[in-house]
């Protein structure tokens, strides 16, 4: 194993054993490989820089590199875009631990060194973070490199293997060529993953906000502190900010507008689909700390009459998020709300069971307009987890759920 | 079976309800606009005003009466110019001060600029509580008492407190420097005259005075201030948009800052100077002299002035230092993150009040030297810090066209230059004749 402060500023010899120049900076190129050391660039003092590719390299040590070529084969130095730098890119700069769900700084790259056919590849296999890398860092060129490596072994490890890394990069053309994926960021929690958005840079936060699927990127934006919200929003531009809000929960994207300028949250509802932006313009309309305001229109709702095995075939049929589905509304002939069924009722009773004998004892519903202070109120005595909420002539408008009662006390509590 | 109820047509007046009450929200967010965004330029101008500084205004007002504070206007510019620069980089970048520096100059150079800092900010920690002994005492409380309390007090506000909280208690505190306005008017000053003082310059090249206009400066910008305030705007996340917010929040702190100077230095030179007690050594002195002149309630207000000072900056510096280490060095650190997930951060908290406290319980400790001493530390850890601030906010490629403008950077290459000869004047008063500054 070598360490990037061991071979930075290390000896290059040619073939021969001539001094050719010492390492300045080591380039992986994501394009060819995703973590092999591609290209070593060569400071020269004031004679042109050189690079020597992947397979010139005929030994690394720690302070020592020796090629397989003279120093004619070498190519000259042109800048890239598309090349990852060791030193400048990764050192001292943060990434993303994707494994520990956090941001962290780097402090040393470890390379395992392979040889293969006649020379030497370093690829990348682990990013330390700790008092190691730290340490080395400190001490490079004080003490001699085998000094370093002795010392430091008695320190806690703190090391993230590479494959767990995700690049922080606010150019988002620069996140493309460097081949910076999101697949990996779509599979942290969308609540953990605001959480690490929220601690960068707003061109970070964009450029990962934008490299994200739709729906994650809805999820994500939904979790944001509100502070940042119409930040990431104004600057997403119309288009991509409508693609967002369209996979997003009415009640969510309801709160997210609220927080906009009027002239853009206008705009993004035309951006919806007509039946989306008329329901995030019906919950709107109401006060953040009423029982419309917390509500979403996305519920299920049958009528009262049908059978057991006909509603959850039914489900099972319906685009929802069977993981929030924990209450059914009822309706009598007149859309009139006539009950709620918990799941379990319904997971329990047996086929031929009509929904209305499932019905949950009393039927608790609120106005829109009803204070939250009263929603609370009623959730504790009821033990709810749903509440339906009706209008005027007690039809169902939508449901509050225990999620949007605890964000509510958290935030105003 | 999956029948819709006949819902009435409301998408109307829906809209138009819609329309007005985020017409409605928009005029109160402008009018919250600028209390979201107030905070760190305010705690941060007036923090500086900490034990150390209130010694320094009160000397200043005794020996000299009204002389010096023509410097105020001069100072307040010099202030103002450097907090924004901090403010300016938090704003744009989104990172702190140490994280900048931890990026662009790499680990060795930040390791170092770390440990000085530390160390530094220790010694003003420990002043600050020397600043709570020193009022408690006014009032009668033994120090063995007074600073255990106040440091317990002060490390429990921020390991309970949520950021907001724990701000929320900062800005009150700084409502508490009107103590000094108080104290001003009850020492029946000539305003007139402090007012001519004040505008116009009354330059004398005696070697005594230019020391006093040294420490002045020395005190009032202390380099941990652009740390914290800078981490402040980040922690609250301040948009670019809000940038102008934050420079106005950056304005009044400086001036606010300034004018509780001005009253100390009146109070002092009404008083003290005008019946010739002018040789006083620290802030308490000052109060304790001027009971006779201007009566019990002054000296009260005067000490418990210092007191809050004191308070205040001892449970911001460490806080700040902890911060500032902790992202410098790549550890967890914030207000919002627990005890186990940031345990560095809160050590490190933690250590700098309990040694700088338990340095001023030691028996016979010199409060006036080690107060002196962290303040010629600060003067030398000064111009290290202002250099790589400005390197820092010429660079386009991190600040974008928010990068310091020609003219910008000549004030501020100037203040700097200005506040480094000063410091090291200062310095240089410190070796070559120590009793000069109070040794």
């Amino acid at each position: 194993m070598l360490h990037a402060t061991e071979l930075l500023g290390a000896e290059v010899r040619d073939a021969q054993g001539n001094f050719v120049g010492r390492v300045r900076e080591l380039f992986i190129v994501p394009a060819d490989h995703p973590g092999r050391v591609s290209r070593i660039l060569l400071a020269r003092g004031r004679y042109q820089p050189l690079v020597a590719r992947y397979d010139q390299v005929a030994s690394a040590e720690p302070g020592k590199i020796g090629l397989t070529v003279g120093e004619q084969a070498l190519e000259s130095f042109q800048a890239n875009e598309a090349w990852l730098a060791v030193g400048k890119d990764l050192l001292d700069q943060q990434i993303i631990d994707v494994n520990g769900r956090k941001v962290v700084r780097v402090n040393d790259v470890n390379f395992d060194d392979r040889r293969t056919n006649g020379n030497v590849e370093l690829r990348v296999f682990q990013v330390d973070a700790g008092f190691r890398g730290a340490a080395r860092r400190l001490l490079q060129g004080i003490l001699s490199p085998a000094a370093v490596r002795k010392l430091q072994q008695r320190l806690p490890a703190t090391l993230l293997p590479w494959e767990y890394v995700n690049l922080i990069e606010s150019d988002p053309m620069r996140r493309v060529k460097l081949r910076i994926g999101s697949d990996k960021l779509a599979q942290i929690h969308p609540a953990e993953l605001a959480d690490i958005v929220e601690e960068l840079t707003p061109g970070e936060r964009q450029s990962i906000i934008e490299s994200l699927d739709k729906e994650t990127a809805a999820e994500t934006l939904a979790e944001l502190d509100d502070r940042l919200q119409p930040e990431v929003v104004e600057t997403l531009g119309t288009e991509k900010a409508g693609d967002i809000l369209e996979e997003m929960d009415p009640d969510e994207a309801a709160d997210l507008l609220a927080e906009l300028p009027p002239e853009t949250s206008q705009q993004l509802l035309e951006e919806l689909p007509r039946d989306d932006a008329q329901e995030v313009k019906r919950l709107l309309q109401y006060d953040e700390r009423s029982a419309g305001g917390m509500m979403t229109t996305e519920f299920v709702l049958v009528g009262e009459d049908a059978e057991r095995d006909e509603v959850v075939g039914w489900i099972r049929g319906l685009d929802l998020n069977a993981e929030q589905l924990d209450t059914i509304l009822l309706i009598n002939k007149q859309a009139v709300l006539a009950g709620t069924v918990a799941v379990g009722r319904l997971l329990t009773a047996t086929s031929g069971t009509q929904l209305a004998s499932l019905r949950s004892d009393p039927v608790v519903f609120v106005a829109p307009n009803e204070k939250d202070k009263e929603v609370f109120e009623l959730f504790d005595k009821y033990n709810l987890r749903t509440l339906a909420v009706v209008d005027a002539n007690q039809r169902p408008l939508g449901v509050i759920t225990v999620d949007d009662v605890i964000k509510h006390l958290r935030e105003n509590g | 079976m999956s029948e819709t109820p006949d819902m009435p047509d409301l998408s109307g007046w829906a809209t138009r309800l819609a329309g007005w009450r985020s017409q409605r929200r928009h005029l109160w967010r402008r009018f919250a606009l600028f209390l979201a965004v107030v905070g760190p330029g305010v705690i941060t101008s007036n923090v500086d005003n900490d034990a150390g500084g209130i010694s320094t205004y009160s000397v200043a007002g005794a020996q000299y009466g009204y002389a010096l504070l023509w410097s105020l206007i001069p100072m307040t510019i010099l202030l103002f110019v450097s907090e924004e620069m901090c403010a300016r980089m938090g704003v744009v970048t989104g990172k702190g001060l140490s994280d900048l520096i931890r990026e662009e100059f790499g680990f060795r150079t930040t390791f170092f600029l770390m440990v000085i800092g530390f160390l530094v900010d220790l010694g003003n920690v420990a002043a600050e509580f020397a600043g709570v002994a020193a009022s408690m005492q006014i009032f009668g409380v033994n120090k063995y008492i007074a600073v255990p309390i106040a440091a317990l007090a002060v490390w429990i506000l921020v390991q309970r407190g949520t950021y907001r909280q724990v701000e929320g208690v900062f800005l009150v505190a700084c409502t508490l420097y009107l103590s000094y306005v108080f104290s001003a008017v009850l020492a029946h000053p000539n305003w007139t005259e402090a007012v001519k003082a004040t505008l116009v310059p009354h330059i004398s090249f005696e070697t005594e005075y230019l020391l006093m206009l040294t420490a002045l400066v020395g005190t009032t910008i202390a380099p941990w201030q652009f740390f914290y305030l800078q981490a402040g705007f980040v922690e609250k996340k301040v948009r670019r948009k809000q940038y102008a917010q934050a420079r106005l929040d950056v304005l009044i702190g400086s001036v606010s800052c300034m004018a509780i100077v001005f009253f100390i230095i009146v109070c002092c030179g009404a008083t003290l100077y005008v019946s010739g007690h002018r040789n006083i050594a620290d802030a308490a002195e000052a109060a304790q002299a001027l009971r006779p002149l201007a009566g019990e309630w002054a000296r009260k207000l005067f000490a418990f002035g210092l007191l809050n000072a004191s308070l205040f900056a001892a449970s911001i510096l460490p806080l700040s230092t902890a911060h500032v280490v902790c992202e410098g060095l790549g550890f967890e650190a914030g207000l919002d993150q627990k005890f186990r997930e940031a345990p560095v951060f809160y050590w490190l908290y933690t250590a700098l009040i309990v040694i700088g406290g338990a340095i001023i319980l030691i028996p016979g400790a010199p409060l006036l030297k080690i107060l002196i001493l962290s303040q010629v530390a600060n003067g030398v850890w000064l111009p290290i810090v202002l250099i790589f601030m400005i390197l820092l906010s010429n660079r386009a490629d991190l600040m974008g066209d928010k990068a310091n403008g020609p003219l910008f950077n000549a004030i501020a290459w100037v203040s700097s230059a200005i506040m480094i000869a000063l410091t090291l004047i200062l310095l240089y008063q410190a070796i070559v004749n120590p009793s000069s500054i109070g040794f």
